[in-house]
């Protein structure tokens, strides 16, 4: 025997599971999205530091994307896309009331969160999207959060809003000095480092960037994560596209990351494997 | 003699059996050559990822490749067979022309024998223990091409038999991977009566099935008539759901499900920790093959790219190996080269496949293993580096043991490498369930007869038990676990089924 609110459950979840459907968006500047996505198991089971990987289409590409924040009362998630590409394009493209093709989460290891003292968070372009849940979550756990908003100008400083309230202090700052202040993320991260007493660092954006910020808390000695954004199809450790040395070993980054040790890091091995499909992906934003 | 031989026995002695085994002498019989399976002329055929190179059988040809088979009072050839399928019966049927009668046959014992036609390596499997092969030094009956014909008529006669299923129970089920194993554990527990959900991480049903072998060997239209019958049936498929991660266990206890099969393969590519392995143009066979035959990255159309070389060298000497060396000359390149430590004799690889491979020019290497690789200024392999082998000692697995040539180390071009020597179970499933047993190497223990897990209430099959074995074996799990998970379901949840 199966009761009927049994049933009518199932279908519901069922029904729900295969949903992606777009119920908001905005666009933060030029090039860069923000979607509340409909996907309730992912809202339910995803951490910070958690990932997506999406399709667009039926011959779309497979694109991991943060998870940045989730409703699980509205059963939403959360999603902000920086158009780079043929297939970040495509998602941008859609709006509110469309479907995304596919969409399988929450991927990844999710952050170490706990009580570590001062956290210096460092955000670069459109890493300031995989940053917030971090700093939320920082923030939660009772840690004073320093926050370090980076963009080359005012157009694409993005979250700044969202970040103050979850971190005691933020800092803008902009190549051109059009927002904030004049200068590279990692000058205002050295006169925090020196200013106080920094337990943690959270660095996300370019890899150029999270290099450069790697070596700066090398050299005060502060233990530091960055998130890597390096190429990936499947996401579930089935393909070996994302491999990064950390350590001297091949890790994966969507199984044993995306987070790891900064120090650790061979990111000049990154930097080149990140231009791996850069001739075909050229070809494919000139295309259409 | 046993419950099955007995039944074989009994088969065999069906009126129609006789008078067919004594309508043709066996010196005939034996006088008549083993068919040629029409392929597609290498020249043609490496112009195209999907065109697939075998053809099948005509119907005359199938019916004389069938009264090849001799109908043995010990039918030796079904003992070769992983599950045991009565093969003699179906060749028979084909003979006497009652060709939708062996497809029912066939599917008494497997869940997918237009497949596994395709895919088993049946030269170390049936055909092996064939008599012609054993007692005559004869080429052995095409139990494969036969298995693949009675399949195909099938499908395209449009006179699929879908299985009647009992009456639904109302006790949920799943299924975790949608390869092989969970695919034949579906359609069996379906039939069984139960409600039965298969899992898959990715957004494609059907493994390895899909992802991995090409449509030149196993075109998708063959895989996704059987996902259609299943779909039929009742299974219900849920794509994009990554078990351990969308949802736990836990949660899935919660929605209702009252036992798991795990059927999540052995996806994690192995690499050999050499110098230079992470350069742009090294890649796993998983990727690659990947983007070819799941993203369609090949097709002008598609957003994926796939990385072209024009000499490409793929390390291993598996299915895995040919299918990527073979895809990569489809796709363009000028040398494709398997490079294999082993020498041609110990390839691991279905004969058939090696076959096609040297009619498509593909070089083969053999007993050189790579070192070292090197890039070119961009940062892009440009050389691989081999140390040549040769074979010492038989290993445990009385094979040849290879052994490095002191000194002898060749250096030749190459602009992609394809890294095919092995996966690991995924550890995604085991990460996620804690105290599951599990094996060193990573794999799920189970029961072997009864495919139960330390956990009561999980069983498994396929590759994340075997650690990477075949489509068949896989087959086989998911069917022996269905039928102890229903024995133990029953035990637990006797109640009225609702008739
Ligand atoms: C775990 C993970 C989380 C991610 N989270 C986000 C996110 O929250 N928001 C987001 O916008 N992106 C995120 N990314 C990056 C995102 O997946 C890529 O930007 C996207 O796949 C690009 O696809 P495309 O086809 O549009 O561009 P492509 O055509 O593939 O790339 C276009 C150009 O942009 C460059 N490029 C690619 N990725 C990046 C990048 N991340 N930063 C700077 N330049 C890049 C490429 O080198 C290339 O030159 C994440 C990546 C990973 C691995
Ligand atoms: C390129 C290649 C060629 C081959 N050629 C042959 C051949 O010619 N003959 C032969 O007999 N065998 C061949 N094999 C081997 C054969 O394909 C495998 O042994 C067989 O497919 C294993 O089946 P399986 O059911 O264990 O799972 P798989 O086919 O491996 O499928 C497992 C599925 O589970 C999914 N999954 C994993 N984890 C989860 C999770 N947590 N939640 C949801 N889904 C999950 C995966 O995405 C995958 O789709 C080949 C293998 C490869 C890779
Ligand atoms: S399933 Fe494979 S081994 Fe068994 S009879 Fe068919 S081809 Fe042979
Ligand atoms: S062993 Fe060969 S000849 Fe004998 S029944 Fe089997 S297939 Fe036929
Ligand atoms: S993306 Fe394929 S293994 Fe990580």
């Amino acid at each position: 025997m199966r009761s009927g609110f049994f049933v009518r459950k199932i279908k519901l979840i069922q029904r729900l599971i295969c949903m992606n459907k777009i119920v908001e968006k905005y666009k933060l500047s030029e090039n860069v999205c923000k979607f509340i996505v409909e996907a309730p198991m992912i809202a339910k089971s995803r951490k910070p530091g958690n990932f997506v990987i999406l399709r667009v289409g039926d011959k779309g590409e497979r694109i991991p994307l943060t998870i940045v924040d989730s409703d699980i009362e509205k059963g939403t998630i959360t999603l902000i896309v920086q158009n780079v590409g043929a297939s970040s394009r495509k998602l941008c493209q859609l709006g509110a009331g469309e479907f995304i093709t596919d969409m399988v989460g929450p991927l990844g290891k999710a952050t170490h969160i706990y009580k570590a003292g001062t956290i210096l968070a460092l955000g670069g372009g459109v890493g300031v999207a995989p940053l917030f849940p971090i700093v939320k979550a920082f923030k939660e756990a009772g840690n004073r959060v320093i926050t370090i908003l980076a963009a080359r100008n005012k157009d694409l400083v993005i979250l700044e809003n969202e970040m103050r309230q979850w971190s005691d202090e933020v800092i803008v700052m902009t190549d051109d000095g059009s927002s904030g202040r004049k200068g590279l993320v990692t000058e205002g991260a050295e006169e925090v480092i020196k200013r106080e007493k920094v337990d943690e660092c959270v660095a996300i954006g370019p890899a150029i960037m999270m290099k450069f910020c790697a070596l700066l808390t090398k050299k005060y000695d502060v233990p530091t994560q960055v998130s890597l954004n390096t190429i990936m199809v499947d996401g579930t450790g089935m393909c070996g596209a994302c491999r990064v040395t950390v350590n001297g070993e091949t890790k994966f980054t969507c199984i044993d990351g995306p987070e790891f040790n900064a120090h650790q890091i061979d990111f000049d091995e990154l930097l080149q494997r990140m231009r791996a499909y850069k001739n075909e992906e050229d070809q494919a934003r000139n295309k259409k | 003699m046993t419950e099955y031989t007995e039944m074989l026995n009994r088969e065999r002695n069906a009126e129609w059996r006789v008078a067919l085994r004594n309508s043709v002498p066996n010196k005939e019989r034996i006088a008549i050559e083993r068919v040629k399976m029409t392929e597609v002329e290498p020249h043609e055929r490496i112009k195209s990822q999907t065109c697939e190179v075998n053809r099948g059988l005509k119907a005359e040809q199938a019916q004389r490749e069938a009264s090849r088979c001799m109908d043995c009072v010990t039918p030796t050839c079904v003992e070769g067979c992983p599950v045991s399928i009565n093969i003699p019966k179906f060749v028979k049927q084909i003979e006497a022309g009652k060709f939708l009668d062996a497809a029912v046959t066939l599917k008494e014992f497997s869940a997918l024998p237009a497949v596994c036609g395709r895919v088993c390596p049946q030269e170390k499997q049936c055909e092996l223990k064939c008599f012609y092969q054993q007692k005559m030094q004869k080429e052995p009956v095409a139990i494969g091409y036969l298995e693949r014909f009675a399949a195909d008529y099938e499908r395209l006669s449009g006179k699929i038999q879908i299985p009647k299923v009992e009456a639904r129970n109302g006790i949920k089920v799943a299924a975790i991977g949608s390869g092989p194993s969970s695919l034949s554990f579906a359609g069996d527990m379906i039939k069984f009566g139960y409600e039965v959900t298969v899992f898959e991480a990715l957004h494609e049903i059907g493994g390895v099935l899909k992802y991995g072998i090409p449509e030149f060997r196993l075109p998708n239209s063959v895989v996704d008539v059987e996902l259609e019958n299943l779909k039929e049936m009742g299974v219900t498929f849920e794509k994009n759901f990554v078990v351990g991660r969308t949802a736990s266990f836990d949660d899935l206890k919660e929605l209702g499900y009252k036992a798991f099969f795990v059927g999540s393969g052995a996806g994690l590519p192995n690499f050999m920790n050499i110098p230079g392995e992470n350069l742009n143009g090294v890649m796993s066979s998983n990727e690659y093959l990947t983007r070819v035959n799941l993203m369609y990255a090949n097709q002008s159309d598609s957003d994926t790219p796939v990385m072209l070389g024009k000499r490409v060298a793929v390390i291993g000497g598996g299915n895995t190996a040919m299918d990527a060396v073979r895809t990569s000359k489809r796709l363009g390149a000028e040398r494709s080269i398997i490079i294999y430590r082993r020498s041609l004799e110990e390839m691991p690889a279905r004969l058939e496949e090696i076959k096609h491979a040297q009619e498509e020019g593909i070089e083969f290497m053999n007993l050189a293993n790579p070192v070292e690789y090197l890039a070119d200024a961009g940062g892009r392999v440009a050389k691989v580096r081999l140390q040549r082998m040769k074979l010492g000692e038989p290993d445990a697995s009385g094979r040849r043991r290879p052994v490095a040539i002191e000194g002898d180390i060749v250096e030749i071009e190459v602009d992609l490498v394809i890294v095919a020597i092995g996966v690991s179970p995924n550890p995604l499933i085991p990460a996620s369930l804690a105290g599951l047993k599990m094996s060193r190497y990573g794999t799920i223990e189970v029961n072997e007869e009864t495919m139960q897990s330390s956990i009561p209430e999980i069983f498994a099959g396929g590759d994340i038990v075997r650690g990477g074995a075949t489509v068949i074996l896989a087959m086989g799990d998911g069917r022996r676990a269905a039928a102890s998970m229903h024995r133990y379901l029953q035990e637990k949840y006797k109640k009225p089924t609702g008739k």
